[in-house]
């Protein structure tokens, strides 16, 4: 049996995401399925009858609900690992991926935060390589963390350096 | 007597203004600069003033010299706005670092330290050339692939002012002359133009013009009626396939210590330099009309990332052919001139490759050294990839859900150029988690080997 994210290494400890990331993302799917409520029930109501609106009352519940667990499943599906050379992020369900980033390929990092993240006190790290196909962002990382791994990742980026 | 005498209008001369500029005064580029930079835009609008005036030139004349004025006046705009730009523009060295300001309104002013400097490429477009200018692009080892550009100079100040910008990048004497090129090899023209007849434009060509002729020889009526957005199209067509001929035109690969030297144009000609060093990736392509001559296609890519400047649109919209066309002993010789002694060996992928990968099974495969990776792939064409294990950025592996079920996956190698990037496509699973293991050491050693070689300076 092979491993599912690509990585054998038994020693290795990954790190998941902030559960606060889960917790947004929830609320997000919150959001659209009363955004989807608040306009399925008076158009079907207006188009057909009651049982109408209440199917597909019961449908947007339905569909949220599996959005919730596939919402949670690549959630979970999140990870990194520090190695003492380079960084490695996993993520995907259906298409999972691993990058394995070498800290010396470093070309800047960007720690970003949006409104939403902010209220959540979240913030994304993003690794930049030289090449665009370079994998290395990790998202929903509560902001103390953030903070951490961006100067970790900084100072051995800079202790390893390399010429492109 | 004691010295020729010079005819005052030869006075400023060439050398002395060069030898000013590179002693730190502010110079002008050639004040006929202006007139090339607006050629463009003049050639194609005199062709909208023929088209204007010839159907017109009967009827009303009024309507004709009116439409003319303003084409005129745009002519007159695009000429100010050029010269503005040429006014504005002023070069110079100092403290090794070349000065660079332009732009009236949103003044620019570049600096490029010469000892970054990776190499500078010589430009003449066609109008350049009739009044013996060249653009000098002054490419930097670091930034964002951004080129330094001196539009225009003399040819022969562009040669002097070149090789003393390079000797100086390399910190010799300004006087040092340039290391020398031995030729490798050239693309003759007759194999350019078969070639781009049987590319995937060219063939769409042919049969156009087949057509039409077909069509001719049934019935000629009806052939004028259909032929004529047709005929448009293949204009088109033709002309594109000839600016590519264009610009490979007479295409020599010459090595010298600092890269390859690459010559080539006929209306526009260039040379460049690509440093071997800077090289991220080659790719050997072979279409599949091309088999029947046994010929292929070598790319190179070098590091620069996306720049929105215009002036790199030819390098960023592909990979640099470093071969347009040649047989596949060219590209091998080639190949072992850039990255000696890459591996022949291929692995293939296992057999149940061939459920997730039907149309590329037959091409997959992948090969690696102590120096460099080489995958293969290709649905109808083959194509083949070799990434030097020292200038991979970052690995991926990647499975998908049929892979998943046949118990394959892929890994990616990222590396710094555009195009090129090299898969190691459906490997079996087991066998990509011990690359994922072993893939960064080795690239690692890899590093640790050429940078002790060569320290980018």
């Amino acid at each position: 049996m092979t491993p599912d994210d690509g990585v054998a290494d038994g020693a290795l400890t990954w790190n998941g995401l902030s559960p606060k990331l889960r917790t947004l993302r929830r609320w997000e799917v919150v959001a659209a399925w009363l955004g989807s409520l608040v306009v399925a029930i008076p158009t079907a109501a207006a188009l057909g009858s009651t049982v109408t609106a209440a199917v597909s009352a019961g449908g947007v519940t339905g569909l949220s609900l599996i959005a919730d667990v596939i919402v949670g499943r690549r959630f979970r599906a999140w990870g990194y690992a520090e190695r003492a050379e380079d960084l490695l992020v996993r993520r995907g369900v259906m298409f999972r991926r691993t990058s394995v980033i070498p800290y010396g390929r470093m070309q800047y990092l960007q720690v970003t935060a949006g409104p939403l993240e902010r209220a959540f006190g979240l913030a994304t790290v993003q690794m930049h390589t030289a090449a665009a196909a370079s994998d290395a962002r990790i998202p929903g990382l509560a902001s103390p963390e953030a903070a951490r791994l961006r100067d970790q990742l900084a100072s051995f980026g800079e202790a390893q350096a390399m010429g492109l | 007597m004691s010295e020729p005498e010079l005819p005052p209008a030869e006075l400023p001369s060439p050398d002395a203004h060069l030898q000013a500029g590179l002693g730190g005064t502010w110079q002008r580029l050639h004040p006929l600069s202006p007139i090339v930079r607006a050629g463009r835009g003049l050639i194609a609008i005199a062709f909208v003033l023929l088209f204007a005036a010839v159907p017109r030139g009967s009827g009303a004349g009024g309507g004709a010299f009116q439409s003319a004025l303003s084409h005129i006046v745009v002519v007159v705009v695009v000429f100010l706005v050029a010269l503005v730009s040429w006014l504005v523009t002023r070069w110079r060295v100092r403290d090794g670092v070349l000065q660079v300001e332009t732009g009236l309104i949103r003044r620019t002013s570049e600096r490029l330290p010469l000892t970054q400097v990776q190499a500078i490429d010589t430009v003449r477009p066609g109008l350049a050339r009739v009044f013996g200018l060249t653009e000098l692009r002054i490419r930097m080892a670091s930034g964002h692939g951004r080129a330094g550009r001196l539009a225009y100079l003399t040819s022969s100040e562009a040669e002097v002012l070149r090789a003393q910008l390079l000797a100086m990048s390399r910190g010799l004497h300004e006087a040092t002359p340039e290391p020398l090129a031995t030729t490798l090899l050239a693309v003759p023209a007759e194999r350019l133009w078969i070639s781009q007849l049987l590319s995937g434009l060219g063939l769409v060509v042919l049969l156009g013009v087949a057509i039409i002729v077909a069509l001719v020889v049934i019935s000629p009526g009806a052939a004028a009626a259909a032929s004529g957005a047709l005929v448009l199209y293949l204009l088109v067509a033709v002309s594109i396939l000839f600016s590519r001929f264009s610009r490979y035109y007479g295409l020599t690969v010459a090595r010298a210590e600092d890269g390859l030297r690459l010559r080539s144009g006929l209306i526009q000609t260039s040379a460049e330099t690509l440093p071997l060093a800077r090289i991220q990736a080659i790719r050997l392509v072979e279409p599949v009309a091309w088999r029947i001559t046994g010929w292929c296609r070598l790319e190179v890519d070098i590091a620069s990332q996306r720049s929105k400047g215009r002036q790199d649109r030819v390098e960023g919209k592909a990979a640099r052919a470093l071969l347009p066309v040649g047989t596949r002993t060219e590209a091998a010789f080639l190949l072992d001139a850039i990255f000696p002694g890459v591996t022949k060996e291929r692995i293939r992928p296992p057999r149940r490759a061939v459920w997730k990968s039907p149309l590329r099974y037959s091409h997959l495969s992948w090969g690696f050294d102590d120096g460099y990776a080489v995958t293969t792939s290709g649905r109808l064409r083959g194509v083949t990839d070799w990434v030097p294990l020292a200038k991979i950025q970052s690995i991926r592996w990647v499975q998908g859900p049929v892979q998943r079920k046949l118990r394959l996956a892929s890994i990616h190698l990222d590396t710094a150029g555009r195009r090129v990037h090299a898969v190691l496509r459906d490997r079996d699973a087991s066998e990509a988690v011990r690359l994922m293991d072993e893939l960064p050491k080795w690239c690692r050693v890899a590093r640790l080997r050429t940078d002790g070689m060569d320290r980018p300076h």
